[in-house]
């Protein structure tokens, strides 16, 4: 896993990104984050610090939302992302795994792995089955499972569904929002091991978390996102030990951590 | 009993034809959210260009020409009037209610057109019946039940085993999800106006066809009846529209058959029987036959 790759190597970077909702409400504040080829950086930070918000500005659905960037520039490679709709991040081979595993309940296993193929296009079909072998090896559970309705999973399961559905794009960059959100300690660790594996196959990850402690055990990077800015980052062991850090690993609230 | 099948085959003819109208309702339903006010009008322009081409053209060219022009219009009104409101739900209730004023638009000026005129769409029906046993069947109620029955097993297919169907399924679960995948909404929606659109064409044809005199400008009202079946099916479910439109079709059709002997019910009981049932059923089950889903779980 190189920390420092070569810049022909396709790198997200976030460059002085401001986000407004509804034209009005201010959710980033010139806010910048590099994830290098093959990194996995962590994005850490209270409710309503604007991690997910930085998602959506690099996959593209802050439309959705009603939100835009409305000033710099966010690109992956030579691609630049900001202002274009959730295909171009797909096709650039950058996914998010949306926050609550929102899989499509009523619809099986395998159409649900379908259907993350469906932003490549035509071009994409021919990788649909090398994908679908990749995603079973690394769940095995999904491969028994494949005609029965999502919704039927239990939360760890549809949790590996939903990045298993993520990765038959053959994304480069995994974006992943909370994925430990609502899950037993035990599965808690599982999807951590998973998030190794899909690393160690060369897919660089950005995590956000706030299960600071399995975040930064995982990241080699990170950035603690308050109210909409960049409030520290660096190296994560370091940053693991910071005061700031283990107050927020703690789960104390955004506005006792000022003094950092 | 000769009555009875007689209009047991009626009804099945009407509930075909009606399937294609509340296939086409719960189709954009589920796409974009929306309730289409104006696909009665869509009908209406669908037939009325049968009508004015099946002279030069024949009738199978008039009618792929109508099918083609009428889903370009439906798909052209998503794509460029109603894509511009948004997504969301929010959206989805206002361009209902944008569909009321297209539907006015439209049918004032296909009215106009129309006139009090009776047209004839040319179709290769005519008034010829066939034989069946013991009961005479028109040929073109025949036409319609195979018709319908093979465009709706086409559809079916269609959301079963393409990509656009798969699309079109998982953007109606979550449409942000779906987004995060790389589905293209306005396409996919679009997609299924333009669906729509071309059923209410090919529906016209039947809604048109003997016993019925001709197009008139109060076709595309009819077709309305498809509505209540597309609500008493679940609104969401294409199986629930093939499901209501067919109670609908035999309801109306032996109401009708027995009309005299539910003299109690008033003349003209008929009309109001699809509303009438569609309130009864969802007495029972307010989301519809097939509109509750039981596979989630928390």
């Amino acid at each position: 896993m190189p920390e420092a790759p070569p810049d022909d190597l396709p790198a997200l970077r976030v460059e002085n990104v401001d986000v407004t909702y509804g034209r009005a409400v201010s959710a980033l504040r010139s806010v910048s984050l590099t994830v290098p080829h093959g990194a996995v950086v962590a994005l850490l930070g209270a409710n309503g610090a604007g991690k997910t918000t930085l998602l959506r500005a690099v996959s593209g659905t802050l439309r959705l939302h009603r939100g835009a960037i409305t000033a710099g520039r966010v690109r992956y490679g030579g691609t630049v992302l900001d202002g274009r709709d959730p295909v171009a991040a797909v096709r650039a081979g950058v996914v998010q795994v949306p926050e609550g595993r929102r899989v499509f309940a009523g619809l099986s296993v395998d159409e649900n792995l379908r259907s993350g193929g469906l932003g490549l296009g035509r071009r994409g079909r021919a990788q649909v089955q090398e994908a679908r072998e990749r995603v079973f090896a690394l769940f095995p559970r999904l491969a028994e499972r494949t005609h029965q309705a999502a919704g039927l999973l239990s939360g760890g399961e549809q949790q590996m569904l939903a990045i298993g559905r993520a990765l038959m794009a053959a994304p480069r960059l995994l974006l992943l929002d909370e994925p430990s959100l609502g899950l037993a300690p035990q599965m808690v660790y599982r999807i951590a091991e998973v998030i190794r594996e899909i690393n160690a196959q060369g897919t660089a990850v950005l995590l956000v978390e706030q299960n600071a402690g399995m975040a930064l055990s995982l990241a080699d990077r990170a950035y603690v996102l308050e109210v909409g800015e960049t409030r520290l980052s660096g190296p994560a062991d370091e940053l693991a030990r910071t005061d700031a850090v283990r107050r927020l690993y703690l789960g104390e609230s955004a506005e006792d951590q000022g003094a950092a | 009993m000769t009555g009875f099948l007689d209009n047991v085959l009626g009804g099945l003819a009407l509930g075909a034809v009606y399937a294609l109208v509340a296939l086409g309702f719960v189709v954009i339903f589920k796409a974009s959210g929306v309730l289409n006010f104006a696909h009665g009008s869509l009908l209406l322009f669908g037939g009325y260009l049968i009508a004015v081409l099946h002279d030069d053209l024949g009738f199978a060219g008039a009618l792929a020409l109508a099918i083609l022009t009428t889903a370009a219009l439906a798909g052209a009104l998503d794509r460029f009037l109603l894509q511009r409101g948004g997504q969301d739900a929010h959206a989805a209730h206002v361009q209902t209610i944008v569909t009321i004023g297209v539907d006015i638009v439209l049918f004032t000026d296909l009215a106009r057109r129309v006139g009090g005129d009776l047209l004839s769409l040319g179709d290769p029906w005519g008034d010829s019946v066939t034989e069946l046993g013991p009961v005479t069947v028109a040929d073109s109620r025949l036409a319609a039940i195979v018709v319908s029955a093979v465009v709706i097993a086409a559809v079916f297919a269609l959301f079963r085993f393409t990509s656009w169907g798969l699309s079109l399924r998982a953007a109606a679960e979550d449409l942000e999800a779906a987004a995060l995948m790389g589905v293209r909404l306005g396409r996919v929606r679009a997609g299924a106006w333009c669906l729509a659109g071309a059923l209410a064409a090919l529906a016209a044809v039947f809604l048109a066809a003997f016993p019925a005199p001709g197009l008139e400008r109060g076709t595309g009202q009819i077709a309305l009846n498809a509505f209540p079946a597309a609500i008493l099916g679940g609104l969401a479910s294409p199986a629930g529209a093939l499901a209501g439109s067919l109670i609908i079709g035999l309801t109306e059709a032996l109401v009708v058959g027995y009309q005299s002997d539910l003299h109690v019910l008033g003349e003209g009981f008929g009309d109001v029987a699809p509303y009438a049932v569609m309130l009864l059923v969802l007495l029972v089950r307010p989301t519809g036959l097939f509109g509750a889903k039981g596979a989630a779980r928390v």
